[in-house]
């Protein structure tokens, strides 16, 4: 190992405890309850978005299912806080737990699928999720699930008069999706990751190996999606199939991390800075006519970042590309 | 459930199946040249849905009438789609899958938005076609005549396909071009040309399978979204970058969809699609017809 590499991770921890910090203290300043909310969504993305950029940045597995496994999340925490009176904080464990088995037992066949014909699979997988749950009658099928308001209190994860404490769980989600990115991008699995990425046949060639850390990295970003599913569902209160489980959402989860830079550190969280509050901003400012000024806006800005910066915004702040990539 | 049932859906399965075969070809082809997914290929069949629709709005031109008007029109589009965004993507010298499937998406996005903003999200029909409402009866069977043409404009266009790929210089050059890029354009075939002609081609395809779908599809700005997830699960099952694939792929969707649609409620029938298309990828990684 040697000392330039061990120095950037030590500046890296180190910047993100200065930004955490600083993140801490902006609600102290910013008492705008819209404002907030925005707050809220850009670090749920930021932690979702580094959680997807695991499976699909570090190791290469381009997943656009993602919404699968936040909708799990949603669900489980949903249905069981409504149906059996049981914490959202267990709902949030089950829901992740459940995710990362679901996670493991469909990676077995379709990590052995490359390409295209993975990213359509996953696609696919998490339509039938979608399907299934959309005509699930107990699950509450297209009508979806309001979570009545059972207290105001860190037990029941439910909070009436403000949303700070939404905020600082957002943080601390972030913080946790960050540091166990930094900590797998220097551990066995993440030089695995790197080896199926860049030379998918020389490391396939390590065999059983490549394939059980292809599994480790499904396993810990469908708990992670899970648990931004879990918040989210208590944070707006309401959900169904139609806003936690849509194709759409696994753009959404799977956007910051292209747009910042894929399987870097601090793309996924540059990328929901920039794209999630201007994403609402454009929402609530044209996109409330319905006449689809903000996805014009959001695909122009798509295309412009993937064909100007293929390697991500990241890039410009370091001398080198972030990613070397493979010369085609 | 009667015989005379089964045999019903499974005719209109089939009919269904001949038009997905439709949808699916361009993409198949477009792959098959450049290793390429179109992920705004729901967004192509929109516009020609659109387009269509406002041929018959304007000038009172029946869908079957302006098909080939509107293939040439996305045969400009798809040509022009290249040369202006996809061209670029191919550039990339990091990450070059994801900047493709991104960029793809980028266009599906803001196509979308560019309808909703010009056509209003309002659904549209056109339901005034000569052939609107007319049914056929074989043997007891009614087959509604818009999806009959439909079916036969398929295999016309797949027989056409056919001998353009195997007759002509282009086709052969598309031909070449797939096989291997590189070769070709050590032999002073433009590759950019050909990927141009190539995107033109299947975009035109997309073209008349938008015109046949006008005629009985509601017309809206998400309305390809819904084709293009059948879209691309026809053409792997076929087996990416294979034209027969895309064919056989197609009728394959289209019965099992209509044997789905006897056996669950109407609003599960896509689930038995994407389970098909799973069980077949998962025993064939690369499709039914594509190479391994």
């Amino acid at each position: 190992m040697d000392e330039a590499h061990l120095k950037r991770r030590r500046r890296d921890l180190i910047v993100a405890t200065v930004l955490a910090c600083i993140a801490a203290l902006v609600p102290l300043f910013v008492k705008d309850v819209y404002v907030q909310n925005i707050m809220v969504l850009t670090l749920m993305y930021a932690a979702l978005s580094q959680a997807w950029n695991i499976l699909g940045g570090y190791c290469g597995q381009i997943s656009l299912g993602h919404a699968l496994y936040f909708g799990l999340g949603a669900y489980t925490t949903a249905l069981l806080f409504t149906k059996f009176g049981v914490l959202p904080w267990f709902g949030m464990l089950g829901g992740g737990l459940i995710s990362a088995a679901i996670a493991l037992a469909l990676g077995y066949p379709t990590f052995r699928l490359r390409g295209h014909y993975f990213v359509i699979a996953t696609i696919v997988i998490a339509e039938i999720g979608f399907l299934l749950f959309h005509n699930w009658d107990w699950a509450g099928a297209a009508l979806g699930i309001d979570i009545p308001v059972r207290g105001d209190s860190w037990a029941k994860f439910q909070f009436t008069r403000s949303k700070l404490p939404y905020y600082y769980f957002a943080l601390v989600f972030c913080c946790v999706a960050w540091l166990v990115t930094w900590w797998l991008e220097n551990s066995k699995w993440g030089y695995w990751w790197r080896a199926v990425k860049d030379n998918p046949e020389a490391a396939e060639s390590l065999g059983v190996v490549v394939f059980n850390s292809k599994m480790g990295a499904a396993a810990v970003s469908a708990f992670l999606t899970a648990i931004g599913g879990a918040f989210y569902a208590m944070f707006v209160s309401y959900i169904d199939p139609e806003s936690v489980m849509t194709f759409q959402f696994s753009l959404l989860m799977a956007l910051p991390a292209v747009l910042g830079g894929i399987g870097t550190l601090w793309g996924p969280v540059l990328g929901a800075v920039i794209l999630i509050p201007l994403t609402e901003l454009t929402r609530s400012f044209v996109g409330g006519s319905g006449r689809g000024v903000d996805l014009i806006l959001y695909g122009t800005v798509i295309v412009l970042i993937s064909l100007a910066r293929p390697e991500g915004l990241i890039g410009l702040f370091s001398r080198r590309p972030a990613s070397k990539g493979v010369p085609q | 459930m009667t015989t005379a049932t089964i045999i019903q859906s499974l005719a209109s399965g089939l009919l269904m199946g001949l038009l997905y075969g439709l949808v699916a070809v361009g993409l198949a082809l477009i792959f098959g040249l450049m290793d390429v997914t179109n992920f705004a290929h729901g967004e192509f069949l929109m516009l020609a849905m659109y387009i269509t629709f406002f041929l018959f709005t304007f000038f009172a031109i029946d869908p079957l009438l302006s098909a080939p008007l509107v293939g040439g029109a996305m045969f400009l589009f798809g040509a022009v789609a290249y040369l202006f965004v996809i061209r670029f993507a191919m550039r990339a010298k990091a990450n070059i899958g994801m900047v493709q499937i991104f960029t793809t998406f980028g266009l599906a996005i803001l196509m979308r938005g560019l309808a909703q903003y010009f056509f209003t999200p309002d659904y549209r029909s056109i339901n005034v076609s000569w052939l609107g409402g007319k049914t056929i009866s074989f043997g007891g069977i009614f087959l509604p005549v818009p999806q009959l043409v439909g079916a036969l404009v398929s295999l016309a266009a797949f027989g056409a396909l056919y001998f353009f790929m195997k007759k002509t210089d282009f086709g052969r050059a598309l031909e070449a071009t797939r096989e291997d890029a590189g070769a070709v354009a050590l032999v002073g075939i433009d590759k950019n040309k050909v990927f141009a002609l190539g995107w033109g081609l299947g975009s035109a395809l997309i073209g008349l399978a938008g015109a046949v779908m006008a005629m009985f599809f509601y017309i809206y700005p998400d309305v390809g979204a819904s084709f293009a997830l059948i879209a691309y699960v026809t053409v792997a099952l076929g087996g990416f970058g294979s034209v027969f694939g895309a064919f056989a792929g197609g009728i394959i969707v289209g019965l099992v969809e209509a044997t789905t649609a006897l056996l669950l409620p109407p609003s599960l029938k896509a689930v038995g699609i994407y389970a098909v298309y799973l069980l077949v990828v998962f025993i064939r990684p690369r499709g039914l017809f594509g190479s391994i």
